[in-house]
This record gives C-alpha cells, structure tokens and sequence, in this order.
C-alpha cells in the first residue's frame, strides 16, 4: 500500500526525525570523543585499568612511572550507588503511596509541589548539607550500625572513625535521588485505573490490601524506571561525593570506614592540574563511566518493557 | 419474544416463592412494601457531592433472594444510589451522605462498623470488566479471599464453585492458569462475577454490567443473575428497559428534574411496565425520554 503524505507532514516528519537523530548522534559522539581520547591508556594499561588500584602521574622523566587504574573508584561508584538506591526506593515507594492514597487534598498538592522543588536542588547543596548537617547524625547511626551489625564484614569499623565514608556518602546520595523517584512513582501510582482499586475494596480489602493487589504491581515497571533514573543521577553524582568522601585508592568494602570515592568526584579532584597523559586517563575514566550509566540505563528499559509486557 | 417469555417465568418463580406485592403506596412516599425478608432496606438516604445535593430522600426495600432493577435516565443518582449500599460512595473526596442502610436490621453506615468487612457481604460488578491485570484466572477469582485474609483451604473446589455459579467454569478451566486479561470482555465480566461470588456475598450489586458488552454475552449474564438470584439478593443499575423486564423482580425508577434525583416509583418490574402508579415511570418504561 502506497501512502501519501502531504507536504506538511513530510516537513514535520522531517524535524522530528531529526531530533531524534540528533540526540542519538550527541551521545555516539560523546562515546566516541571519550573513547578516542582514552584509547592509548586502554592499550598502555590493558585490563588493569580496570581492576588496578594505583593512580600516579609519574614524575615525567620516566623514574617513576605512569600508571593509571579505577578500580576502587568504580567500586565506590557503584556501592555509594547501591547504597543510595536502598535508603531511597522504600522511602520512596511508601512516599508516593502516602501521597496518593493517604494525604489529604491539600497536603498532597503542597508535598507535590515541595517534591518537585526538592528535584531541582542543586547537587552541590546536598553535597553541604552533608558535610555541614548530616554528617554528625550519620556519623551517630554508622557507629550504632557498626556496634550492633559490625561482625557482618560489610559493616566492620576498626579505626572507629566514622566521618567521609560512603555510608554517609550514600545516604546523602539517598536523599538526593529520593524527589525524583517519588515524583515518577507517584505518577505512576496516580494512573492505576480506579475501578481495579474499587474493586478491592468492594472486595471486602482494605486501603493496604488494595494497594498491595493492584497499585503495587500495576506501578511496578514505573518505579522501576524511576529507580534507574536516580540510580543514573547517584552513579554520575560529582560534587556531593566530591565534598563528602576522602579520595583513596583502596577497595573499601567496609562502607562505615573513611574511605572511598567515586569516578566522577576522581574526575573533578584530578582534572585542574592532570598532566597530558593523565588527561587521557580521566578520559578514559570517563568511558568506563558513560558505557556504566548507559549499560544501567538499557538493563532498566529491558525491565520496564518486560514488565509492561507481562500486563495486557 | 424473549422478553415474554422471561417474564412468563419469572411471574412463576414469584408465585413458588409465595411472594405478595401489595400495593405500592399512594403518591409521595416512595416505599415499595413486600411481604418477604429483606436483604437491604435504605431510610431516608441523602447523598451531596460538595454542595451539589444529587439524591433526596430514598426509602427503598430490596427483598431477600431477588433480583432489583434501578432504572432512569443518565444523571438521575442511580449509580451513587448504588454505591451507597456498601459504602464505596464515601471513597470520594467531596461526597456526604445522610439516612440509614439497614443490612439485617442494622445500619451499615454505623460508626462501629468495619466497612472492609461490611462489603465482603455485599459484593459490586462494574460497568466495565476489571479482571486484576497481574493475576491468573484462578487467582482472580480468589483474591478477595486473599484480600481479606480469609482462612480457607480449599481454593480449587471455591474456584470451581464460583465459576460454575459465575457460568463460566466450562470455559476456562483447562487455563485457570491463563491471565484474566486473556479472556474475551463477556468472560470477563464473568470473570468479575465469580471474583465477588468468593467471598460469599448475600447481596450483590451491579453497575450497568453489561453495558460494555455484545447481545449474546448480555444474555449470558442475565441468565447468570437470575441463577443467583436464588441465593442472594441482586440490585442492578440498567439502562436497558429490555434488560430490566428481563431480568429484574422489582424496579426502581429514579428521576431527577434538575435538582436532587428523587425516587419515585418502585415496585413489581411486571407492574412497572405494564400498569405503573406515576405517569413519569409509564413514559419512561415506554421510551417516551430517557
């Protein structure tokens, strides 16, 4: 079958395609850019860059040499980042849900505009916030973690100093990312068709049995979706890691102690005064943490569309 | 036909039963008097959406192992009438209600009243089939078990049972496992009925259940309401005149003239549509607007 357009419509169909190809082109361009600019340290380096744990410049004649690897970075960029997302998905979800079902009117819209306000925060204020306010009372509750929880070697402090870990990074990170996963988990909730909600309660349900049949696995791939939204702004998050954690080349899994970093604050701290070489090095860092956010941000649309499938 | 010959059986049941319709009383009270248990009963029943005051004073009897048909034309409080007897009306912000709905004898909108477990007795379908999306068929039909925590063991012979009241269980039961989504809109609608039926209601209420639906599924329906009529009270929401001759004992007719909808005949369906008290009901049932 042949359709013709009209002219109008070709001309439209023209801009937006372009749009569209033009967001795509930014981002392989973006990829590309950092590839091209990181590649010799791949090659000079190999695997290790990866999984090493050393970042030295070199002393330029050659005595002490260059070497350039992540490792603890990109550890600490993903655990901060978990640890972000399991402080702030429950608060989120039970956030949404009390605004949707729970608040009354006028509540609710003063909470949704405040929400929406909360996700505009610069992330340099919550980086302060951290430092200058939270980080006391952080402080407080990783040490009572750290004395109840601490044979578990995940919460092992034996310095018993608690400041600049990513502990506190993370929760901080929590709090960051808990606006915009409330906000798209409430949409989502908001659009649960209300006569399956009826339903329950015609039912004999209640208000939680209603929420627990219908609202949750209706809204399940929407929160998902906004879950992997705040995971990518925790993983690329720079100045509040930056602010928050010590930069130390170790693999720090004990996350109560005072260590750690993430790819992005290396970035920041390295950049002003990198010689050439380690330019490329961040660089490349740079790649590693693009394919990182770009790999989370497909691994949430397969589950978002699986989801969506699995509901007719 | 069809319509007559419903009707010729239903004027049969009536006389097995030994029911006695008298006489509706004369103009402005709207009370149907029947001579037979009552399943629901509602006093005096207001009901406002803000200041909007969409129903007046209703005082109607629904007797026990019947079927009621609430007719009148769109916007005359039909549905918000049908919500209020089990309590789904008050899940909308701005509405109020006054009067009383007697169950048993006891008002259900008395403050020590678990409403959760008021409206396991009285079950609701929708105009539209909502089968739960995420859920099987079988699952469908035993959550309001699950909702309501109900302890039961045997689920399988309770899925049967309600499908089977439901005139569904020979369609389906070689894919209880199947979503409920899976299942055509009549069977659905089916679906939903069963879904009610679990939790053992003594009344049950339907919103315009077959408005969304093709002749043939309607019939099935209809035919499935008669059937459980002979267990438990049915109250119907139609704007179908054929379906309400069809399928209905008694008939409500609501009415609104721009103000407050305001009930203002009720009596045997039969009555209603062939010699009715109000001049208003006789031009409805015939077609005259609406």
């Amino acid at each position: 079958m042949h359709v013709v357009y009209s002219l109008g419509d070709r001309i439209f169909r023209r801009v937006v395609t372009a749009g569209a190809v033009t967001s795509l082109l930014v981002l392989a361009l973006i990829g590309l850019f950092l590839f091209a600019r990181g590649v010799e340290i791949f090659r000079d380096m190999g695997p290790k860059f990866i999984t090493g744990t050393n970042w030295t410049a070199g002393s330029g004649d050659g005595i002490i040499p260059a070497e350039f690897s992540i490792g603890p970075m990109l550890a600490g960029t993903i655990v901060t980042s978990l640890i972000a997302l399991f402080f702030a998905v429950p608060l989120s979800i039970a956030g949404a849900l009390y605004m949707e079902f729970f608040a009354p009117a006028k509540i609710k819209s003063t909470l949704v505009s405040m929400l929406d306000l909360a996700a505009a925060i610069p992330s340099l204020f919550f980086g302060l916030w951290g430092i200058q306010v939270f980080s006391s009372m952080g402080e407080r509750w990783a040490a009572l973690t750290s004395h109840y929880l601490g044979w578990f070697p995940l919460f092992n402090n034996e310095l018993g100093i608690f400041g600049r870990s990513p502990f506190i990074a993370g929760l901080v990170l929590a709090a960051m990312i808990v606006p915009i996963i409330t906000s798209v988990s409430r949409e989502v909730y908001s659009r649960t068709p209300r006569e399956l909600v009826d339903s329950c309660y015609a039912l004999g349900g209640t208000r939680w049995g209603a929420i627990r049949a219908v609202v949750l696995p209706f809204g399940r791939s929407g929160v998902v979706g906004g879950a992997m939204l705040g995971l990518g702004r925790a993983l690329g998050e720079t100045v509040a890691v930056y602010l928050l954690l010590n930069l130390v080349f170790k693999y720090n899994f004990n996350i109560l102690e005072s260590e750690g970093g993430n790819i992005a604050s290396l970035i920041a701290t390295k950049f002003g005064e990198a010689t050439p070489y380690e330019l490329k090095a961040l660089l490349a860092a740079g790649f590693v943490l693009f394919l990182l956010t770009l790999s989370v941000n497909m691994a949430a649309t397969a589950v978002v569309q699986r989801t969506a499938k699995a509901q007719p | 036909m069809n319509v007559v010959s419903q009707v010729g059986t239903e004027s049969k049941t009536s006389k097995e039963n030994g029911i006695i319709m008298n006489e509706m009383s004369t103009s402005g009270a709207s009370t149907a008097v029947v001579e037979r248990p009552l399943g629901l009963e509602t006093r005096g029943l207001h009901a406002w959406f803000g200041a909007h005051h969409v129903l007046s004073d209703i005082n109607l009897q629904f007797p026990e192992r019947s079927v009621t048909g609430l007719i009148g034309p769109s916007g005359c409080g039909k549905s918000t009438f049908l919500r209020m007897l089990n309590r789904m009306h008050e899940f909308i912000p701005s509405a109020a209600m006054a009067g009383e709905v007697l169950m048993n004898g006891s008002d259900i909108y008395a403050p020590e009243v678990d409403a959760a477990a008021m409206r396991l007795k009285v079950g609701m379908v929708f105009q539209k089939p909502n089968p739960f999306p995420a859920m099987t068929i079988k699952e469908n039909v035993l959550a309001g078990i699950k909702l309501a925590n109900l302890k039961v063991s045997n689920h399988d012979d309770i899925v049967e049972k309600c499908l089977s009241r439901a005139g569904l269980w020979k369609e389906v039961k070689d894919r209880l496992d199947a979503s409920g989504g899976s299942l055509s809109g009549g069977q659905q609608q089916r679906l939903c009925i069963a879904r009610s039926l679990a939790v053992e209601p003594t009344i049950l209420l339907m919103d315009e259940p077959c408005s969304a639906l093709d002749p043939g599924s309607t019939l099935r329906i209809e035919e499935t309401i008669r059937e459980l009529a002979e267990k438990i009270t049915v109250v119907i929401v139609t704007h179908n005149m054929q379906q309400a001759s069809r399928v209905s004992n008694y008939c409500a007719f609501f009415l609104s003239d721009g103000g407050p909808g305001v009930l203002v005949e009720a009596d045997a369906t039969r009555k209603m549509f062939t010699n009715p008290t109000d001049t208003r009901t006789a031009d409805y049932v015939q077609g005259k607007f609406g």
